[in-house]
């Protein structure tokens, strides 16, 4: 009987006796990010009411979304998250960017992954945020994605998987053990100590059957590829396997065309990007606090309205942070304001507040603190914690 | 489209005789893996006559035939821009306005439309791109020469997910690539250099000497008002020289000026164009290289002879093609004298391709290197059977395995070095896609195993001999033993059948090398 046979028969699998062991007084948070491609309009997902420009610009795109602060309303297809600001446990931040990041999609989003201003490396910035960790937790990052997304390609092992219930070997438990044990006895190193890494991930993930679990404290995830990610996200919280980091993805938010106001085709990706933020929080339950998460999209949209009652892209957009003890209940931002000389190359709201300024502090939050993170980057303090 | 030139009879070399091992090694880096065909074919030539028959590859009438099918494969880039316009201008072409789509029946509509139309998408050109390029690596005689579309359109990689580029790789692999891969370097240099996927997926359509002012655009997007270095960095630190070279950001600057005005008509057909009044007409100095004042379009010519020809290319690019085919870490001393044919040769690409392999590094590297995603998934469906047909379930395998054809991001392209293939998921990813393999749940593949033997063990060695093109090791045939011949409670010795044994074969760490 092999050690891990032994340890799933007492009913304790490796990473849970080794934490055990550790017997570490705290429980590490986790870092969930989701990247919302596309460029999510921000002035209409967290619309600055109170600007007295905004009207002017956007004339078929206005709604008449709950007012957070009397300044800014959140967009009424969102109005599932409006309890957690109320409790506190969710902060959005706003005019927040990248200062000067190309319009293209390929390229911003490649800049942020990398964490680099204007530019791409081969790693991305959450890869380089696990280099301070011990690499023994074979979930400790993973991306409920198709394929790993830059962010976290790089030197530090990382898992990428479209669902938790295709993360298993098909044909069944003989097939995966006569594999373990071919892995085992490969002769490349790199190659061991992956089908290690893999066949540990699948052990936990089978033992704690945790791929059939259902949602807890009542959550009901919307329909959709992101509700069903953050469902997976929320079971390996739960199996309490060391995930440090999770990260996955939606898109639709390119809205060139017929963005919609308070209904439409962008209310209804805010919909479901709401509705599954929202019952992901409700699925961690008191975890909410060991978790933090947050959105990031490539760039905003344009802040007048396009002849196609759309927008094109822009600069600065908001996002949120939820959980993981923040600051919650506030927009936080540097209001560049919206009058035509206010705005970026006059025709964007204008970056006040880098992201990378708040991913530094999320990435704190969670204890995932290394240096190199973000070269050549001095965070600005935005005391979201 | 140009012609390569014509082939040079290959010099007579001297190949160790064949051993088992040795054609599968052949097969494993010369080819996208050993299928039972070509395994007897290097048997019954010797490598030497395979090598040299890959080298001045002749037709292959059946793969014409089953590429004829795919419609969109001759398209010029003007073509593909006109027969498959985004869905935009489809709709409006329907007499579609934006406000009749608006509404929640409209987007019923789109819905349907959508699906009606969606064999006329763009998309459609990057699945039957990608369709051919997998029956090619698969099925293609030219193998050789399907590796090296591979490695050199990764080299000089272009992303289908830029914007208009989606348009154009068609023309890039056919026009640009596939013509120049068993010829001269300078020439597949200059054909990407001025193929409208690499103006527009580096930018340098828009590279503009300081102080030009273009005409604006009638909708009012911003044109272009300046240098733009994307496209000279990349082809100084990826292309040719090399990140180590030591040239400087200056050169880089330089660089960039000398190719202003090197552009793309799309009106025209999407073809190349030089721009005079947009080309920066002052002298110029490139690492070394010096370019007189009104130089027009001749300085980008001239400065891709510098680079084509400069040593620190010649080693750059000897190093890569030496990490493809021998090892991860290659000797610096064959890299050396790779690149010393690469010179002599005025960058003669057959010539330095077949001084690798003939290399004794070469011949003693067997296993030494990990699959790519695409020469795991090409080569697993040649180990067991045929490709009858391309469907989208092969193409979402490389999609799984982080891969897709045509959607590498960055200039980069993908790595050739195995960490960047070796970690858990992957792994998971590639046992999978070998077990649905070899129960013949990949739609599409024709799979042709050897019977069920009296035994296990003799099921095992008929399977392996096939799947990985010569005996396993002494592990993985023991491993599969005890789990697969473990005798039944009543005695009887089990016989597992050759699927369950190339599945596990498929994944096995043994499988995952070449």
């Amino acid at each position: 009987m092999r050690r891990r046979d032994f340890l799933t028969a007492l009913g304790l699998s490796v990473p849970a006796l080794s934490r055990a062991l550790a017997q570490s007084t705290t429980r590490p948070r986790a870092l969930v990010t989701i990247f919302l491609r596309g460029g999510v309009d921000g002035l209409s997902m967290v619309q600055p009411s109170g600007d007295a420009a905004l009207r002017g610009l956007r004339p078929t795109l206005m709604h008449d979304g709950a007012s957070l602060d009397g300044f800014f309303a959140l967009h009424p297809a969102m109005k599932s998250l409006l309890p957690f600001f109320t409790r506190k446990e969710l902060a959005i931040v706003h005019a927040v960017g990248q200062a000067h990041a190309s319009r293209s999609h390929f390229d911003a989003q490649d800049a942020l992954e990398s964490g680099v201003a204007g530019s791409r490396r081969a790693d991305g910035y959450l890869n380089r945020a696990l280099a301070s960790l011990p690499s023994t937790e074979p979930f400790r990052a993973v991306a409920v994605q198709n394929a790993l997304p830059l962010s976290l390609a790089g030197d530090s092992p990382a898992l990428a998987f479209p669902s938790l219930a295709q993360f298993r070997v098909a044909g069944g438990a003989a097939a995966a053990t006569t594999f373990e044990a071919l892995y085992e006895g490969a002769v490349d190193e790199a190659m061991r100590s992956s089908g290690h890494d893999a066949f540990e991930s699948l052990d936990a993930a089978r033992t704690s059957a945790m791929a059939n679990a259902p949602p807890r404290n009542g959550a009901e995830y919307p329909k959709g590829v992101l509700g069903r990610r953050l469902a997976d996200l929320a079971r390996l919280i739960h199996a309490d396997v060391g995930l440090r980091l999770g990260v996955t993805e939606t898109g639709g938010f390119d809205t060139h065309l017929a963005q919609g106001a308070g209904t439409g085709q962008l209310a209804t990706r805010l919909q479901e990007l709401a509705d599954a933020l929202a019952a992901f929080a409700t699925d961690l339950g008191p975890k909410l606090s060991d978790v933090v998460v947050t959105t990031v999209t490539e760039f905003g949209r344009t802040a007048r309205e396009n002849g196609t009652r759309g927008t094109d892209h822009g600069t600065a957009s908001a996002l949120f942070v939820l959980g993981g003890g923040v600051k919650g209940g506030r927009v936080v931002s540097d209001w560049p304001g919206l009058a035509k000389d206010q705005l970026f190359e006059q025709r964007d709201l204008a970056v006040t507040t880098d992201v990378r300024s708040v991913l530094s502090e999320c990435l704190a939050a969670a204890d995932l603190t290394a240096p190199g993170v973000f070269p050549d980057f001095t965070p600005r303090r935005l005391a979201l914690f | 489209m140009a012609i390569s030139n014509p082939p040079l009879p290959p010099a007579p070399v001297a190949l160790p005789p064949l051993s088992d091992d040795a054609a599968a090694h052949l097969l494993n880096r010369a080819a996208f893996g050993p299928s039972p065909a070509d395994l007897d074919a290097v048997r019954s030539m010797g490598a030497s006559a395979w090598l040299a028959a890959q080298l001045t590859p002749g037709e292959d009438p059946a793969l014409e035939a089953r590429l004829a099918e795919f419609k969109t494969l001759k398209l010029s880039v003007g073509e593909a821009l006109e027969q498959y316009p985004p869905l935009k201008k489809r709709l409006e072409a329907l007499g579609l306005s934006k406000e009749d789509l608006a509404d929640e029946d409209g987007k019923e509509k789109l819905r349907e439309l959508r699906q009606e139309m969606k064999d006329e998408l763009p998309r459609q050109l990057i699945v039957e791109l990608t369709q051919a390029r997998l029956l090619r690596a698969i099925e293609s005689r030219r193998q050789l020469e399907e590796v090296l579309v591979d490695f050199w359109f990764n080299h000089f990689n272009v992303s289908a997910e830029k914007n208009r580029t989606r348009w154009m790789v068609t023309s890039y692999e056919r026009d640009a690539i596939r013509p120049h891969v068993l010829g001269k370097f300078r020439d597949l240099l200059g054909a990407t250099a001025k193929h409208p996927a690499m103006l527009w997926y580096l930018d340098n359509w828009q590279s503009v000497r300081d102080g030009f002012e273009p005409r604006r655009r009638r909708n009012g997007k911003n044109m272009p008002t300046g240098l733009n270095e994307n496209y000279a960095r990349e082809l100084l630190e990826l292309h040719t020289l090399g990140v180590d070279a030591g040239y400087s950001q200056g050169d880089v600057h330089e660089a960039a000026r000398a190719l202003t005005g090197w552009s793309v008509e799309i009106k025209r057909g999407g073809t190349f164009a030089f721009h005079p009044q947009a080309h920066d007409p002052g002298a110029k100095q490139i690492f070394g290289l010096s370019l007189e004042a009104g130089g027009g379009q001749s300085d980008g010519e001239r400065l891709l002879d510098a680079l084509a020809r400069h040593p620190a290319t010649a080693h750059h690019l000897a190093k890569k093609l030496c990490v493809r085919f021998v090892s991860d870490a290659p000797s610096p001393e064959l890299v050396e004298r790779i690149a010393q044919v690469f010179l002599s040769t005025d960058g003669d690409l057959r010539a330095t391709v077949q001084a690798i392999f003939e290399s004794p590094e070469f011949w003693s590297s067997s296993g030494a290197k990990t699959k790519t995603p695409l020469e795991f998934v090409a080569s697993a469906v040649r180990a067991v059977g045929t490709l009858d047909d391309v469907q989208m379930p092969l193409a979402r395998a490389l999609d799984a395995l982080g891969a897709p054809l045509y959607r590498c991001a960055p200039p980069t392209g993908y790595a050739e070095h195995a960490a960047a293939w070796v970690s858990a998921g992957a792994l998971v990813s590639r046992i999978n896609f070998g077990l649905a393999l070899a129960s013949g749940r990949v739609k599409g593949v024709r799979v042709r195993l050897p019977a069920r033997s009296a035994d296990a063990e003799r099921t095992i060695d008929s399977v392996a001999a096939q799947v990985l093109g010569r005996p396993p090791s002494v592990q993985t045939r023991a491993t599969l033993l005890k789990a697969l011949g473990a005798k039944e409670e009543d005695g009887e010795a089990r016989v597992p059948s050759p699927a369950v044994v190339a599945g596990l074969l498929l994944g096995s760490p043994e499988f995952q090398h070449q």
